[in-house]
C-alpha cells in the first residue's frame, strides 16, 4: 500500500471541513448501538474525558462561509459575533441532531450565554458550562478544576451508562499525548519549512481532527506529515508571520490562503487551541483528573481568554514565539465584536511594540468574502518587513 | 467637608428627599476619594457586581468603582470624548464602551465628577462577576497604574445552583489571595469580627432595600424601579454597603415610599409627581446614561412606570432572598458574588423576569440592549420571546449604549416605544388576541 499525497489526504481533510451535516461523525455513531457523540465549541475541553467514557468529541467551530443563516440571525443583534448564530444555525436545521451532549467552555460571556440557549432550545440534550480556573494555583485553582472534572465525569457515567475509570482516563490520555506529540511535529515543520506544510493545508488537517476519531487523527497527521516531506516543493520570497486572535470564530480558508497569496508564511496560529491547548505529555501514572488539572494549570497556552496574574508574562508568549519560529511579525486577527480578543489587544501590542516586533491588525468574521483588503494590507506589511530587514 | 459635587439643579428638575440625600452620600464619597492623596487614604478599585464593600471597609480601603465613574461620565457627556480618545488610543469600536470611558478619562488627567483628580489605586480588585470583560478591564488598568491586582474569580451559575465546590473555591481564594495581599496593602490586619459587624449591617440596609423595590406592587406604584431605582441601588451598590450611612438612608427611603404609598402617589419624575399609571413595565438590561432623563421623558410623558427591572439586580439579587450573613462571613461574601444578575444563567434570568411580569402585574416586558454590553445581551431576544411565551405579556426590544452616546437615537427609540404602548393597549382590549 502507497502513502497518500498530500493532495489526497487534503482532498479528505477539505470534504470533512466542508460537510455541515458531520457525515463521518454520523457514521461513527451509527456504527455500533449505543455510542454517543458530544459536541464542543472553542477554545478548550479535556477531550480525554469524553473519550474515556467510549464517547467521540466533535468540534463545532460555528457554520463556517458556507453556511446560509436563516434562523441563527432572529436570535442575535447585529452587534454580536457570527460563531453564535451559526451555531444556532446548525442546531436549529437539524445538523447537529445526532448530538448527544453540547459543552460551552468558558470564553467569554456570548458562548457562557449561549449555553443557556442551547439548554432552552435543545431541552432533550446534555448541556454543560465547562467552567475552568482562572486563578492556577493548585490548591485553588487546581482543587476547583478537579472538582468540575469529576461533575463532569459523572455526568458523563450518567450518559454513559456506565463507570468511568482511571484506567479508562489513563488509557485515553495516551493516545490524546500521542495526537499532541504528532500535532506538535506538523507544526515544527511548517515553523522549519513553510513551503512544504503550508498554513491552509495545515489547517485543514488540523480541523480534521475535531471530527475524525483521535486516533484516526493521529496517523493522518503523521501521514500527511510524511507526505509534506517528501514532495518538492518552490520556496517563495514571503515573510514568516505569526497569526494570533482567531481562537474561537474561525477564519474562511480563503483568508488564510489569501494571506499566503500575499506573501505570508504563517509559522505559527491559534487556530483550534483545543488540540494544541496542553503542552507536551500529561502523565500517565498516578491520578489522571490530577494530572489533567496540573496541565491545565501550568503546562497550557496562553490566549485573550485567559487572565494572565503575572504582569511582566502578559504577552511574552508571542515574542517567545517569534523568536522560536523565527518570525518576522505579528497579525491581529480578530473577529468583530469579540470582546477578549478586542480587548487584550492592546496590551499585546504594547508588548511587541517594546520587543521592536512589527504588527498590524484587522478584523473578519467567518463569513467574510471580501478578501481584497485584508490582500492588500498583508501585502504591505510583508514589503514593510521586507524594506525593514533590508534597512 | 462641604460635597462638592451638588450643582444648583435647574428650576424644572424635581427630586425628592431621598434622592437629594443620595447625591449628597455620592460627592461625600467622591469627595473622600480625591483628597485621599491629602488624607493618606488607600484606595481599592473594584466593581459594581462582586463588590466586596464590607471586606474592604475592614482595611480601611476607599472604594472606586470605575462602572460608576464611567456612568457619572455619561450623565455629565463627557463619555462621548473618552471613548473617541480611547480609540484613538488603539482601542477598537466594538468593545465595551464603560472600558473606553475609563481608560478616556484616564489619558485625560483622570478628572471625577467633582472636578478634581482621582487618585491611582493602590489595589485592583478584579472582583470577576457575571462579566468577563472585567477581567481584561483590569488588566489594562494594572498596565496603566503598575499596582498590585488581586484576583477573585466567581464560577458562573450555569446550571442554577451553587455548588459546595463554588463556595469552596471562592473562600479558598478569598482566604489565600485575596486578604493577604489587601492586608500587606493597607497595612490592617484582618479582623473577622469587623467584617461580621459590616455585614450585619448590610443586612438592615438591604431589608429596607427589598422593600422598596417590592413597594413597586402597589398601584399606582410609588416608585419608577429602573430609572428611579438607578437611585435607590447607588448606595448599596457602591461603596456604603455595610455602613451607617447606608442603614439611614434606606430607612429614609423606605418611610419616604411608604409615605407615598399611604397618600396613592406615583413616582417622582424630574418633571414631578407622575398623575397617571397607564403601563406598567418589566425592564430588562442597563439604561442609557447619556440620554437618562430625555431617555426617562420617554416613559413618564406615556404614563409608563417600571415595576422591576433586572438592572437594579447587578450588584445583589436581594428579592429573592439573600441576606449577607455574619455567621458566615467568607461563605455568605462568596453566595452575594454567585448571585448577582449577571451571573445567573439564562434560564434563571427568564425565570426571574417572567416572575416579575406576574407579581408585578406588568402590562409587559421591554428589553434595552445595550450594544456593548455582551454579558447582559447576548441571548436577549430568546429571553424576550420566552417570557412572551410564558406570560401572554408583549415584548418589545430597544437598543441603545451606556455611555457612548453616538448609539443613542431618540426618535428611534420613541417610535418603537409608542408602538410598544399601543401594542400594550391593543392586548389590554383583547383586540391583540383576535390578531
Amino acid at each position: 500500500m502507497t502513502n497518500p499525497t498530500t493532495s489526497e489526504i487534503i482532498a479528505r481533510c477539505q470534504e470533512l471541513y466542508d460537510d455541515l451535516r458531520f457525515t463521518s461523525a454520523r457514521d461513527w455513531k451509527d456504527a455500533e448501538p449505543g455510542r454517543k457523540v458530544i459536541a464542543h465549541m472553542p477554545i478548550y475541553v479535556p477531550r480525554e474525558l469524553i473519550h474515556a467514557a467510549g464517547m467521540l468529541p466533535l468540534g463545532i467551530m460555528g457554520g463556517g462561509d458556507n453556511l446560509e443563516v436563516i434562523h441563527g440571525d432572529a436570535y442575535y443583534q447585529s452587534y454580536i459575533c457570527r460563531i453564535p448564530r451559526s451555531t444556532i444555525e446548525l442546531g436549529l436545521s437539524g445538523r447537529l441532531d445526532f448530538v448527544d451532549g453540547m459543552i460551552f467552555p468558558s470564553i467569554c460571556d456570548v458562548i457562557r450565554n449561549l449555553s443557556g440557549m442551547w439548554k432552552m432550545l435543545f431541552p432533550e440534550v446534555y448541556v454543560k458550562y465547562f467552567d475552568v480556573p482562572q486563578t492556577y494555583d493548585d490548591d485553588i485553582g487546581g482543587t476547583f478544576y478537579i472538582g468540575e472534572m469529576r461533575e463532569f465525569l459523572t455526568d458523563l457515567e450518567a450518559l454513559a451508562g456506565r463507570k468511568i475509570s482511571d484506567d479508562d482516563i489513563r488509557t485515553s490520555i495516551t493516545v490524546y499525548n500521542e495526537n499532541r506529540r504528532a500535532i506538535a511535529e506538523l507544526y515544527r515543520l511548517r515553523a522549519a519549512k513553510p513551503w512544504q506544510a503550508p498554513a491552509s493545508e495545515a489547517y485543514l488537517v488540523m480541523r480534521a481532527g475535531l471530527t475524525l476519531p483521535v486516533e484516526d487523527h493521529t496517523r493522518l497527521v503523521h501521514d500527511y506529515i510524511a507526505a509534506a516531506k517528501a514532495e518538492k516543493r518552490p520556496i517563495k520570497d514571503n515573510s514568516r508571520i505569526i497569526l494570533t486572535g482567531m481562537f474561537c470564530e474561525q477564519p474562511p480558508l480563503n483568508l488564510i490562503k489569501s494571506l499566503e497569496l500575499s506573501g505570508c508564511y504563517v509559522v505559527d496560529d491559534d487556530f483550534m487551541l483545543v488540540s494544541r491547548w496542553l503542552v507536551g505529555d500529561v502523565p500517565t501514572d498516578g491520578d489522571p483528573v490530577y494530572n489533567l488539572s496540573q496541565a491545565f494549570l501550568h503546562q497550557s497556552m496562553s490566549t485573550a481568554a485567559k487572565y494572565e496574574p503575572d504582569e511582566a508574562e502578559k504577552g511574552q508568549f508571542l515574542v517567545r514565539a517569534v523568536r522560536d519560529t523565527g518570525a518576522e511579525g505579528v497579525i491581529f486577527a480578530s473577529t468583530s465584536f469579540c470582546d477578549p480578543a478586542l480587548l487584550d489587544r492592546p496590551m499585546l501590542q504594547n508588548v511587541l511594540k517594546a520587543a521592536d516586533i512589527p504588527y498590524i491588525a484587522f478584523k473578519y468574521s467567518e463569513n467574510s468574502g471580501q478578501m481584497q483588503p485584508i490582500r492588500e494590507q498583508a501585502g504591505t506589511f510583508v514589503d514593510s518587513i521586507k524594506l525593514w530587514s533590508a534597512a | 467637608m462641604k460635597p462638592s459635587i451638588l450643582k444648583a439643579q435647574p428650576a424644572d428638575v424635581q427630586k425628592d428627599a431621598s434622592m437629594i440625600k443620595q447625591k449628597q452620600m455620592m460627592a461625600g464619597h467622591y469627595d473622600r476619594l480625591t483628597s485621599a492623596p491629602e488624607t493618606g487614604a488607600k484606595v481599592a478599585s473594584t466593581f459594581v457586581p462582586g463588590n466586596l464593600n464590607e471586606l474592604i471597609m475592614c482595611f480601611d480601603l476607599v472604594n472606586n468603582l470605575p462602572e460608576v465613574n464611567a456612568i457619572q461620565n455619561g450623565l455629565r457627556k463627557k463619555s462621548g470624548a473618552y471613548i473617541m480618545e480611547a480609540e484613538r488610543s488603539g482601542h477598537s469600536e466594538d468593545v465595551c464602551t464603560y472600558v473606553k470611558s475609563d481608560i478616556g478619562m484616564m489619558l485625560k488627567g483622570n478628572i471625577g465628577p467633582n472636578g478634581k483628580p482621582l487618585p491611582k489605586p493602590d489595589v485592583l480588585l478584579l472582583s470577576y462577576t457575571g462579566c468577563f470583560t472585567f477581567l481584561k478591564w483590569f488588566e489594562l488598568l494594572r498596565e496603566q497604574y503598575k499596582c498590585p491586582t488581586i484576583f477573585l474569580q466567581t464560577p458562573y451559575m450555569a446550571d442554577g445552583k451553587i455548588t459546595p465546590n463554588m463556595i469552596q473555591y471562592m473562600v479558598k481564594q478569598l482566604k489565600e489571595n485575596v486578604i493577604p495581599v489587601l492586608e500587606e496593602v493597607s497595612g490592617v490586619k484582618f479582623d473577622i469580627d469587623r467584617l461580621r459587624e459590616y455585614l450585619k449591617k448590610s443586612a438592615v440596609a438591604e431589608d429596607d432595600l427589598v422593600a422598596v423595590l417590592q413597594s413597586a406592587k402597589n398601584k399606582p406604584s410609588p416608585i419608577d424601579a429602573y430609572f428611579g431605582g438607578i437611585y435607590y441601588i447607588g448606595p448599596i451598590f457602591g461603596a456604603f454597603r455595610g455602613t451607617d450611612d447606608a442603614i439611614d438612608y434606606y430607612r429614609f427611603l423606605r418611610a419616604e415610599v411608604e409615605e407615598r404609598i399611604a397618600k396613592g402617589l406615583g413616582p417622582v419624575t424630574p418633571d414631578g409627581t407622575m398623575s397617571e399609571e397607564k403601563y406598567r413595565l418589566v425592564v430588562e438590561g442597563p439604561p442609557n446614561y447619556t440620554n437618562f432623563r430625555q431617555f426617562w421623558k420617554m416613559f413618564y410623558d406615556e404614563g409608563a412606570t417600571v415595576v422591576a427591572s433586572s438592572y437594579t439586580k447587578v450588584g445583589g439579587t436581594y428579592d429573592y432572598g439573600f441576606r449577607h450573613n455574619p455567621d458566615k462571613p467568607l461563605e455568605s461574601l462568596a453566595e452575594y458574588c454567585l448571585n448577582v444578575y449577571t451571573n445567573r444563567s439564562l434560564p434563571m434570568r427568564i425565570d426571574m423576569l417572567s416572575d416579575y411580569i406576574n407579581e408585578y402585574e406588568a402590562d409587559g416586558l421591554l428589553i434595552n440592549s445595550i450594544k456593548s454590553c455582551n454579558s447582559f445581551s447576548a441571548g436577549q431576544l430568546l429571553i424576550m420571546r420566552e417570557v412572551e411565551k410564558r406570560t401572554g405579556k408583549p415584548a418589545a426590544f430597544i437598543e441603545s449604549d451606556l455611555v457612548d452616546p453616538r448609539y443613542f437615537s431618540g426618535a428611534n427609540i420613541k417610535n418603537r416605544l409608542e408602538s410598544y404602548f399601543q401594542m400594550v393597549e391593543q392586548k389590554r382590549s383583547g383586540r391583540g388576541a383576535a390578531a
